[in-house]
Parts: structure tokens; C-alpha cells; sequence
């Protein structure tokens, strides 16, 4: 007998397969990290010099910092209402037995697959028809409306994880709704509203369509290097500042991945980021 | 104690419960007894304030309880989940209700050392839920309501999730524990057994209706409806029709049994009514050979036995019965000497007062 179970035997063609598989998702991502400390104006090959002049270049500019602010004003304030309103949604869905719940959670989840350009310019012409000048409260608006599924999704299996005879146990021992809240429904649900917020901060922090039909003259920091690209000779600098958005969304992401796991059941840990 | 009057619940179309009447005394251990979805939840769920009444009134001690949140009754429940939160550890769940009662740190850790004593957990208190077994967590439930000292402790079918044997070994546990902690249990189950052993008084219910509440003997013994003697234990059905030639004597005429003699005064059935005769198993005797003196005899062939360790059950075609007749013969010798064979012709006799008379539905 082969080592491991039927299912679980060791499988040459998968392995090579799943290496194949990252290697084309994350070689081209590879790039910018890889050229940002290449010493030389122009992305080829060879590579000219080892240098993190690029990086301290991004020290001196204002523009920098500014749209940074702009990012992360918008995205902590998308986090914290897309989590909020994703809550309740989620609770709704799992917990009262809602007439026709599966066609509304289609409907929720229809931003995932509507190109964002379509949301973009549909909410630009909503915002001109109402008046509403563009800004980056118009932007947080449009952000909600991308990361809201994603809230949904992270949240969702902690509701339906959830055993109501808990909530009806606190109640039995003399708490009221708003103390068995505390006491036990946010306890068990935190990781999942702590992973909800750190995905959705990362989501808003890297989009652009949003942010570019939105915005008006306040940019976020994705705009900013759209903005710069039409300048040859800022173009490491972009690479500098793209490889330290990079690596900051993959530590956030793990960190929401990791937390939204913790204390489910294995059978509880599906939804679209397994 | 518990005094439900009335009581009915309606769930759109649905008559859960209907005109439920109760009472349950203090320091009684009571059962809801009854198939899925007879309501027995529900009720218990009303007790505790989980689910409202459509009518009637439930009473603790005297209080109606219809504007009373459940946070604010004096009842505690062990669900059938056991609803140990798992974020606790067993110390801290134990400990959930005392909050309010502003005790002090060193009065509240005695209080939980009690009652992991009580459960025989000692040593359990730093445990997280997840590391205890099916009967741990069912131990830690009950000390998490009693610790309430509540009025009654409403039981949401706790053996269900065990195993027979540490089921039956828990409803030993729980009979004592009733017994030492003097509080009124209220439990709900579907299982017979379990009700037959642990209750003071059961109420046995079907589609909503109470049938009978009376004592665990008094529901095997003397049954008051076709319903409850079918469901509680095995039961032989006899249709037939009372005659009372004079007004001192009564007889029924039973299809299989021929011509009984019943008690004129006990009998509520007047002279034509038909009735059904209920005889247990184990009230036949089974006799190989014709009897020679016996008022009450049958006689048919074997169909079939069930060996069932302490008992054997054998199945008995009798003339005129469509069903056949169950007798229960106790396994007293090794080897059954007294064992019948498939096909062998047998006689059954029975004494007068094994036999209960129900009207005929």
C-alpha cells in the first residue's frame, strides 16, 4: 500500500501543477519588487544596480503622503460601516427564516461578478443626476458597495455557525438582549468581524476603478500612481510605492484570512476564501 | 408549583398545542412524554419564556408569567445542545447567571467548586467546551442552571446525544441528583424508558393534547385511552362490545378472547358500547398443553419469537384475529425448557384483572 488515506495519497501531477499555478499568478507580480531596486531608470534586463534611492525618493513628496492620507481615511471609514451594515445582513440572513433569502444574497453578491466599471459609471451618473459633488465621500460610497460582499461573505459563516440555543441559554440565566450580546454573540463572532474589517480596509486601499470615476480632484493612493505614470523617470518610484502596497495588503489579508478562521468548525470554514 | 391552565399555541395554521392543563408539584420530577412533534417542546420552551402562549395562563408559585422575560423567571433549562459556550471555560459558564448577584470573587469560586463537585467533574473547572465529552457537557448544563437555584429545572431531552449505556447510567445520576437537590424537574423526552424510570409523573402527550398524566405505574397499569396504552410498552388490542344482562353483572364479548367477565361497577361503558380490551404481554400465560381448570383461555399457533436476552416474545395467531397476539415468557432457565416451537399449537390463559377495558377509537 501507498502511503495515505484513498483520498489523501501523495500525487506527483497535482504538485507540479500547483506550482505551475503560482508561479503565473504571483511571477508577474514579482516584477515590481524585483525592478524597484534596480538602480537603472528603464524595466529591462539586465538589472543595472542595487539601490533604495527609489524608496527614499517617496520620503521627499508630499503628493505621497497626502494621497496615503486620503487611503486611509477612506478605507478605515469603508471597513467600519461596510462591516457594520454586513453584520446585520449577515445576522438576517442566517438567523430568521427571511421568505426568498437565497435570490437576496444573489443580489448582495452581485458586485463580485458586474464589472466595476459598470458600478463606476453607474454611480457617476447617479451622483451627477442627484448634484452630489465628487469627493472622497462619494468614493467611500462606491467602495462600500465593492466590499460589501466580501464582508458578507467573511461574516456569513459565523452566523450560520452559530448555535441560537446560546443566545436563549444567556437569556435563561437572567441576561438581557443587549448584555448576551457582549457577553456571548460578539465573543464568538469577533474573528469573523475583526477579518471582515481588515479585508475590507485592504480591498479599499488598493481599488482604482472606484476611486477614478468617484474621486473628482482627491486622489487615493492608487490614483495617485496613475497619475505619475505618464512620467518615465517617475516610474521606480511607482515601483517602489506599488511593492510597498503589495506587501502591505498580503500581510493584512493573512491577518484576516488567519483571525476569520479561528475557533470555526472545519465544516464551517467554507465561503469563497477557504 | 408550575400550573399551566388552558394553555394553547398557534403557529400560523398550526395548532401546536391545544387546551393544555398541568400541574406539576414542588420537588416533582415530571415528564413531558411523547412522539416528535406532539408539542412537548414547545411547552417546555413556554415554561421557560422561549415561546409565547396563544391562550391560557402559565403560573410559577402562584405569578403568572405571560409578561415575564425569560432573563426574569425563576426556571433554568438545560438544552438539548447543551449550549455550552465555547468561548468559556467550564468555571467561567458554571458562573455565566451569578453575575448579578454581586457576590465576591472567593464566594462565587466556592459556589462553581460545589457544583463541579455535585457533577463529579472536580478538577474540570479550567477546561474549555470543546475538550469535554457528550456526558461532561451535559453534567456542565446542569450545573450551570442549578447553580441558579431555580424554582424548576426545565430539561430539553438531555439523554438524547448519549450513547445507551452512559444514558442509562445518566438517567441514574439524574434521578439522584434530583433526589439530593430537592428541585423540580421538568423533562421532556420521547423515550418511555427514560420517562418510566426517572418520573414521579409523566404527562404523556400527542399533536398537542395532554392524554393522561398520572404516575409511571398508573399510565402501565391502567391506561385511560387506546392511545396511551399503544405507546407506553407493548400492548395486545381486542375489539369488542359490552353486554350487561343484569344491572349487577357485565361481560364483553371480544374477538379471540370469547366471553369475559369484567367488574359491573368499574366498567363506565353502557350495555352495547363497543370498547377495545387491552391485555399485556406478559399478562398471558403461555401453556403448551390445554389448561384444565381456566375461566379464560385462547388457543392458537406460534408465528414467530423474538429472543430478547431476559425475555422471549412469542407471536401468537389466534382464531378470528387479524393481528397476532404478543406473550411475553420470562427466560427463568438457560436453555428455555418451556420454549415453543415455530407452528406448535399453544393455549393462553390470563387472570380477570389483567385485562383493561378503553373505549373503542
Amino acid at each position: 500500500m501507498k502511503p495515505g488515506t484513498y483520498i489523501s495519497q501523495p500525487n506527483t501531477s497535482l504538485r507540479l501543477y500547483a506550482v505551475v499555478f503560482m508561479l503565473f499568478i504571483y511571477l508577474p507580480l514579482l516584477i515590481l519588487p524585483v525592478f524597484s531596486f534596480n538602480s537603472g531608470l528603464y524595466v529591462r534586463f539586465p538589472l543595472e544596480g542595487f539601490t533604495f534611492n527609489w524608496y527614499l525618493a517617496l520620503l521627499n513628496r508630499e503628493p505621497v503622503f497626502a494621497a496615503l492620507g486620503n487611503s486611509i481615511r477612506v478605507g478605515l471609514t469603508v471597513s467600519i460601516l461596510s462591516t457594520v451594515i454586513a453584520v446585520f445582513a449577515a445576522k438576517a440572513i442566517a438567523r430568521n427564516r427571511l421568505p426568498g433569502s437565497g435570490p437576496i444574497v444573489g443580489v448582495i453578491m452581485l458586485p463580485l461578478v458586474v464589472p466595476g466599471i459598470i458600478f463606476g459609471v453607474a454611480l457617476l451618473v447617479l451622483m451627477s443626476r442627484l448634484g452630489v459633488p465628487l469627493s472622497l465621500y462619494t468614493v467611500t460610497l462606491g467602495h462600500i458597495v465593492v466590499c460589501l460582499p466580501f464582508a458578507i461573505a467573511t461574516l456569513l459563516p459565523r452566523f450560520e455557525g452559530f448555535d441560537l440555543s446560546m443566545e436563549e441559554a444567556s437569556a435563561d440565566l437572567g441576561e438581557n438582549g443587549w448584555i448576551t450580546f457582549w457577553r456571548i454573540t460578539f465573543p464568538i463572532v469577533a474573528p469573523g468581524i475583526v477579518a471582515s474589517l481588515l479585508m475590507c480596509f485592504t480591498i479599499s486601499f488598493d481599488e482604482f476603478i472606484m476611486a477614478f470615476f468617484l474621486g473628482g480632484t482627491h486622489a487615493t493612493l492608487p490614483m495617485y500612481i496613475w497619475g505619475q505614470l505618464r512620467f518615465p523617470t517617475q516610474f521606480p518610484s511607482m515601483l517602489a510605492l506599488s511593492s510597498l502596497i503589495i506587501l502591505t495588503s498580503f500581510i493584512v489579508i493573512f491577518l484576516s484570512l488567519w483571525i476569520g478562521r479561528i475557533g470555526l468548525p472545519k465544516s464551517a470554514q467554507s465561503g469563497i476564501f477557504k | 408549583m408550575i400550573s399551566i391552565r388552558n394553555v394553547g399555541k398557534r403557529f400560523g395554521t398550526f395548532q401546536a398545542i391545544s387546551d393544555v392543563s398541568i400541574d406539576i408539584q414542588r420537588g416533582e420530577f415530571f415528564s413531558l412524554l411523547g412522539a416528535s412533534g406532539c408539542g412537548k417542546t414547545t411547552l417546555l420552551r413556554m415554561i421557560a419564556g422561549f415561546e409565547s402562549t396563544s391562550g391560557g395562563q402559565i403560573m410559577i408559585d402562584g405569578q403568572p408569567m405571560a409578561d415575564v422575560p425569560p432573563h426574569h423567571r425563576p426556571v433554568n433549562m438545560v438544552f438539548q445542545s447543551y449550549a455550552i459556550f465555547p468561548h468559556l471555560s467550564v468555571r467561567d459558564n458554571i458562573a455565566y447567571g451569578l453575575r448579578k448577584q454581586r457576590l465576591t470573587r472567593s464566594r462565587r469560586y466556592e459556589m462553581v467548586e460545589e457544583m463541579l463537585d455535585l457533577i463529579k467533574l472536580p478538577g474540570y473547572g479550567t477546561r474549555r467546551a470543546y475538550e469535554l465529552s457528550g456526558g461532561q457537557r451535559q453534567r456542565v448544563a446542569l450545573a450551570r442552571a442549578l447553580i441558579m437555584r431555580p424554582k424548576a429545572l426545565l430539561l430539553d431531552e438531555p439523554l438524547g446525544a448519549l450513547d445507551k449505556q452512559l444514558r442509562e447510567q445518566m438517567q441514574l445520576e439524574l434521578r439522584a441528583l434530583q433526589k439530593s437537590v430537592g428541585v423540580t424537574f421538568v423533562l421532556v423526552t420521547h423515550d418511555q424508558e427514560e420517562a418510566l424510570t426517572l418520573s414521579d409523573k409523566i404527562a404523556v402527550m400527542a399533536a398537542g393534547r395532554v392524554l393522561q398524566i398520572d404516575t409511571p405505574a398508573g399510565l402501565y397499569e391502567t391506561p385511560v385511552s387506546r392511545a396511551v396504552a399503544g405507546f407506553i410498552g407493548h400492548m395486545n388490542f381486542f375489539a369488542g362490545k359490552v353486554s350487561r344482562p343484569t344491572p349487577g353483572s357485565a361481560q364483553i364479548e371480544a374477538e379471540g378472547l370469547g366471553r369475559i367477565e369484567v367488574d359491573a361497577q368499574g366498567l363506565r361503558q353502557a350495555h352495547g358500547a363497543k370498547v377495545v380490551v387491552a391485555l399485556r404481554p406478559e399478562r398471558l400465560v403461555l401453556g403448551a398443553a390445554p389448561p384444565e381448570a381456566a375461566r379464560n383461555v385462547m388457543a392458537g399457533t406460534v408465528l414467530t419469537t423474538a429472543y430478547l436476552g431476559e425475555r422471549r416474545q412469542h407471536y401468537v395467531k389466534v382464531d378470528g384475529m387479524a393481528e397476532p397476539v404478543a406473550v411475553s415468557v420470562p427466560n427463568q432457565q438457560r436453555d428455555g425448557q418451556h420454549a415453543v416451537e415455530q407452528g406448535q399449537k399453544v393455549w393462553l390463559t390470563w387472570s380477570d384483572d389483567a385485562c383493561v377495558v378503553l373505549d373503542h377509537a
